[in-house]
């Protein structure tokens, strides 16, 4: 059976400066898979790379066995790949009814009362808020929105970028909440970035660890909380959030 | 203290301006041309400074909550006039022409032309989020396409209309294929640069635009086939309705003609947005990475905003060819371009309410400004004003630029700056300035 998602030797530039140094990776069909690393290990253009942008100069990347390096930008999406960008990107001047109804764009617009009902009961909050700007929302509620969001394109494989940034721990333990409880109830494939190592390993089936553009561990999360150089570099004086 | 301080600086400012361009006005006589010192009226004009520039700070330092508490209530009471505005404003249009006033026809055409542009644009800059500052190039192409076909292959204005729209459309898509990659000021100067292109081209390519001669006898449109020609005889308007003929007929008629094209312009757009499409605009204006995330196809959504847009603006210039029954490439420059964009921006970006009003201001404001001064110029005989009120049709640039600067001020994000979403599920709930500055992110 071939992985959801498979990266081999993916080398990314922005410019001159090498960012990615050859990355081989695989998501398999219903995992929790995260990639954590310090800031600046090259996490989010790891995202962004997947995604077409910036493209990846040399490697392959297969998602269900079809190569989609060289696809663009949207069209990767509408794949079933749908992601919750860094620093969530909402739309703050739109409604956060318009801002679910731009993520279901891709769906071929159907059954969107549905797709905003299974939204909803994941994050009660966007119901209450529902013709509230986007950028009146609290922080919490807009990382909602963006995961919401990027939910209402059905996606197959779910990309979240740092959802725990710049949030208060009980509101990241709920966002990670719903992560799992979406994993558990529709299987849903999740690629999660984070620098919050401790959370993100514990929820995750495995991990990866992203040092300067190249994967120097892997492991399932149990295993990488164990390791004694995980736990120097990235938990301890980190803190747990 | 400051503020003071801060009026006599003011007010020191203007005198070194004003000083030699109001205070001395040359005198022709026969013995040779004179000087003549006019010290109270820029004794008058520095005061109004003084005074104004003490009155704003004043008006700046209040309790900033109650400042915002007072804009917002504005804000809300302009939303709930605009609800009556609208149909007000709709029949005083269609009323218009039966004033009988051959003037104020040609100035309700030339402000609804100014209109259609400013809702034209909208599209791009209000909607999209896309600046253009180069819109007149498709107000040229329209006129262009229909004055070409109309003199060289004989067809008529109703079958040159949509060709002209859509030769401007592709015009549209073509400035934005290069520009794709382009983002705010970067993209202002290369539509500014296009604007001027075609501008240059129409100049010097004589052998098909006639350079700067222009195109003469433009035909006018019919109406169901009936032409509005003087002869009065078989197949024209005043023939077939027994009418006397006379020209009123025919710039009525014109004049219903843009109001119809004004119309199709609003309904379409406000349709748009209504659409996926449209609200793919309107994400895309607030962030271009997101939309890419989401699986938006930013080339085709940035290209038929640039292709619509440029659409209407070359059905406005078909009209304005027709109207005009001449064009040359002097009726399109780059001050075309700010007025529209003006409009736009003041109207407060995205509101069609907005766009007709600030360009019924902007245009017809300026003429009706020009005919209040001469009147006020007529009425003051005093010994005193004489001077000014005979100028005062000249300053009328001035007034209009400090209008701009004092709405600048006072309402910096447009004269109607709610916005109702699009979209909601329940009742929708408009959201004023405010927010709308907090909303960025």
């Amino acid at each position: 059976m071939t992985a959801l998602l498979s990266l081999s030797g993916v080398t990314a530039f922005y410019g001159a400066i090498q960012a990615l140094r050859g990355i081989d990776l695989t998501v398999e069909q219903g995992e929790i898979v995260t990639l954590i690393g310090a800031n600046g290990a090259g996490k989010s253009t790891l995202m962004m790379t997947i995604c077409g942008n910036p493209r990846a100069r040399t490697g392959e990347i297969l998602h269900q066995g079809q190569d989609i390096t060289q696809f663009p930008t949207y069209q990767i999406m509408r794949r079933g790949i749908a992601q919750a960008p860094e620093g969530r990107r909402i739309f703050g001047r739109m409604t956060v009814r318009e801002n679910l109804l731009m993520g279901a764009e891709v769906a071929g617009r159907t059954d969107i009362d549905a797709l905003l009902h299974q939204v909803f009961a994941l994050f009660p909050r966007l119901q209450e808020r529902l013709s509230q700007r986007g950028g009146t929302l609290s922080g919490g509620e807009q990382q909602m929105l963006a995961i919401g969001r990027a939910l209402m394109s059905r996606p197959t494989l779910l990309l979240l970028d740092e959802p725990s940034l710049g949030l208060a721990p009980l509101v990241v333990r709920q966002i990670f909440g719903a992560i799992r409880e979406l994993n558990r109830t529709t299987g849903l494939t999740v690629l999660l970035v984070e620098q919050n190592a401790y959370q993100a390993l514990r929820l995750a089936n495995r991990g990866y660890v992203l040092v300067n553009g190249s994967i120097t561990m892997a492991g399932t999360g149990a295993e990488l909380l164990a390791r004694p150089e995980i736990r120097a570099a990235y938990l301890e004086g980190g803190g747990h959030a | 203290m400051t503020a003071l301080r801060d009026a006599f600086l003011s007010a020191a400012v203007a005198l070194g301006l004003f000083g030699p361009m109001v205070g001395l006005v040359t005198v022709s006589s026969d013995h040779g041309l004179f000087l003549r010192a006019r010290p109270v009226a820029v004794a008058v004009i520095v005061g109004l400074v003084f005074f104004g520039r003490l009155g704003m700070l004043t008006w700046r330092g209040r309790n900033r909550a109650e400042a915002t508490r007072a804009n917002r209530a504005f804000a809300e009471r302009i939303t709930r006039a605009g609800k009556y505005v609208t149909p007000v404003l709709l029949l005083a249009a269609l009323a218009l022409p039966f004033s009988g006033s051959r003037y104020y026809v040609d100035l309700g055409t030339l402000v609804l032309t100014y209109i259609m542009l400013g809702w034209g644009l909208n599209i791009v800059v209000g909607l999209a989020g896309l600046l253009d500052l180069g819109y007149v190039a498709f107000y040229a192409v329209g006129a262009y396409s229909y004055a070409l076909l109309a003199t060289t292959y004989d067809l008529g204005f109703w079958t040159c209309l949509p060709l002209a729209g859509i030769l401007a459309g592709c015009a549209g898509v073509t400035l934005g294929f290069p520009v794709l990659r382009l983002r705010g000021d970067y993209l202002a100067i290369v539509t500014l640069g296009f604007g001027e292109i075609i501008r240059i081209v129409l100049n010097n390519w004589v052998s098909l635009t006639n350079g700067p001669n222009g195109i003469t006898g433009i035909p006018r449109p019919t109406l169901f086939g009936l032409r509005f020609s003087m002869d009065g005889g078989d197949g024209t308007f005043a023939g077939f309705f027994n009418l006397e003929p006379a020209t009123i007929q025919r710039v009525i008629f014109l004049y219903y003609v843009i109001f119809g094209l004004a119309l199709l312009t609003n309904w379409v757009s406000l349709r748009l947005r209504r659409m996926p499409l449209g609200r793919a605009w309107e994400a895309l204006r607030e962030d271009e990475v997101a939309c890419r995330s989401l699986g938006i196809n930013v080339r085709n959504t940035k290209l038929t905003a640039f292709g619509i847009g440029a659409m209407f603006g070359g059905f406005a210039g078909a009209f304005f060819a027709t109207r005009q029954a001449f064009i040359s490439p002097e009726s399109f420059t780059f001050i075309e371009s700010a007025t529209v964009l003006a409009i736009v921006v003041l109207g407060g970006l995205g509101s069609q309410l907005g766009v007709a009003l600030a360009a019924i201001v902007m245009v017809g404001g300026l003429e009706a400004l020009r005919d209040f001064l001469s009147f006020l110029g007529d009425q003051m005989g005093s010994e005193l004003f004489s001077g000014i009120a005979s100028e005062l049709p000249l300053y009328r640039m001035l007034i209009f630029g400090l209008a701009l600067v004092v709405m600048m001020v006072l309402r910096p994000r447009g004269l109607v700056s709610g916005r109702t979403p699009g979209v909601s599920m329940t009742a929708p709930k408009e959201i004023d300035a405010e927010l709308v500055a907090q909303g960025r992110s």
